[in-house]
């Protein structure tokens, strides 16, 4: 029962990984005993489990995630909410509120209204139903200031590092408070922009760089040396 | 150029472009060169240039396209204007909506659609110069953006087409070739399953030869499939090179 890889190489859909007694885990398939990748990223073998980390994929939504998503439409009784998927999330009004939701009372538009960004948690999803949100939990709801970055879905992960070890360095090293959506949407809030905008540039760099190692380090040194520059210029 | 040339294959036995029967012509391939499409995929195999994008999965649009439970592909191969002698309406023609089709049925196989019911993948063709065998040229660059997507799929595809011309049955026809030879066998492939996914004939051949035909195209596939994956590798590649320079 060979290993067709090396670890951390990279691999293309269709490439053979292994043969006979392993598990397919994520991004890859079994057929006849044998183990391919399905996305083109780096192969790992966890135990008896091949699973290949994506360079390329999008969002998918799973019960229990955390994700930020911007309100399109105020509907009859709720909201929709892109929250990039390929479905449309929803978000009922009864659970914003708190408390029975009666149309006649309630203007729905005066709480969320579109192009407001809100951080909420997926409740319920299935094959057959589109997502449905929930923002009942502390730190859940509209987001009123901060400011917003795009990556890809599949290195978020690595934006949170090993047990929380770079998103805690940058958190650390930039004083801003960072909300990650499993969706590939962050939220930065700190308090001024300098601090912001410092947080975000690592961000990037992490999306940039993300299939290399040492890379908790070189961001503490990105990081450090960015600020030793913001102070020159200020002193000048 | 439009006259038709009185042979097709010398006395040496090469071909009007100088190949060899069993020789492909030159191909380069470029992965994510679009940034507004989700994945994206530049093909130049001899003198045709095709860039092929994707989109998705998204929400399907019109709704009543929507299957319950599976993603729908959709496909639109295109000819530019300007990528043939004489103009080409941009309007689609029977022909184009045609390849359409048999290139979204060649890349269906490869695809996991029944992952994500309810939703849709548009991918789109775009010819912008055309030598002849741009249906096979399209479904290797349409593979290509459609992994650069980040969609599951099971194998890239990659496609050649064989052919006979002058009683010689040779690879990867070029238009005059196409027009004059005899027959034209375009063959779609899913190189590690070993799977045939597009299989068309044009013209005339006998069994023996229909049969070298196939296995011609196949091996002419699995030249071309070294250089899409090659393709698709140095794309992330060239990220991890720039950094050992910085360091």
């Amino acid at each position: 029962m060979p290993t067709y890889f090396e670890k951390k190489q990279l691999v293309t859909p269709g490439e053979l990984l292994a043969e006979g007694d392993y598990l397919a885990g994520n991004n890859t398939y079994a057929e006849n005993n044998k183990i391919y990748a399905s996305r083109i990223g780096l192969a790992d073998l966890d135990n008896k489990k091949v699973n290949v980390v994506a360079l390329r994929s999008f969002y998918f939504p799973k019960v229990g995630d955390m994700v930020i998503g911007t309100v399109l439409e105020v509907g009859f009784s709720g909201w929709t909410v892109d929250v990039k998927a390929p479905y449309m999330a929803l978000l009922r009004a009864s659970d914003v509120l708190s408390r029975p939701f009666k149309p006649q009372n309630d203007e729905l538009s005066q709480v969320l209204n579109a192009g407001d960004l809100i951080v909420a948690k997926i409740a319920s999803y299935d094959r057959a139903h589109d997502p449905q949100l929930s923002v009942g939990e502390p730190g859940l709801g509209k987001i009123t200031r901060g400011q917003i970055i795009k990556v890809t879905p599949s290195k978020i992960p690595r934006v949170i590092g090993r047990k929380g070890s770079m998103i805690s360095m940058i958190k650390q090293e930039t004083g801003c408070q960072i909300i990650l959506g499993l969706n590939g949407v962050i939220l930065v809030t700190g308090k001024n922009p300098e601090d912001e905008e410092l947080a975000m540039m690592a961000i990037q760099k992490i999306e940039e760089e993300s299939h290399t190692s040492g890379l908790t380090d070189r961001i503490t040194q990105f990081l450090k040396e960015e600020k030793v520059k913001r102070e020159e210029n200020k002193n000048e | 150029m439009n006259e038709k040339p009185e042979k097709l294959i010398d006395k040496k036995g090469l071909r009007l472009d100088g190949r060899k029967p069993d020789e492909l012509r030159p191909v380069k391939i470029e992965v994510g060169i679009l940034s507004n499409a989700d994945g994206s995929a530049y093909i130049e195999q001899g003198k045709n240039k095709i860039l092929a994008a994707a989109f998705g999965p998204r929400e399907m649009h019109p709704k009543h396209l929507v299957l319950p439970d599976r993603m729908v592909l959709r496909c639109r191969y295109h000819m530019a204007p300007f990528s043939v002698q004489e103009r080409k309406s941009p309007a689609p023609s029977r022909r184009e909506v045609e390849l359409s089709k048999v290139i979204r049925e060649a890349l269906e196989p490869s695809v996991f659609v029944e992952y994500y019911p309810r939703t849709g993948v548009d991918v789109f063709i775009e010819v912008l110069q055309a030598d002849g065998g741009t249906r096979c040229a399209s479904i290797t660059a349409a593979s290509l953006a459609l992994a650069d997507a980040g969609i599951p799929m099971r194998d890239l595809v990659v496609a050649c087409a064989a052919g006979k011309v002058d009683d010689t049955v040779v690879l990867d026809l070029f238009d005059t070739e196409d027009k004059v030879g005899c027959a034209d066998v375009p063959v779609a492939f899913m190189p590690n399953l070993n799977a045939v996914t597009l299989l068309q004939m044009d013209g005339i051949l006998t069994p023996e030869e229909f049969e070298k035909a196939v296995n011609m195209a196949i091996k002419g596939c699995q030249k071309i499939y070294a250089l899409q994956k090659e393709a698709l590798k140095t794309k992330y590649m060239l990220i991890g090179q720039e950094e050992e320079v910085e360091e």
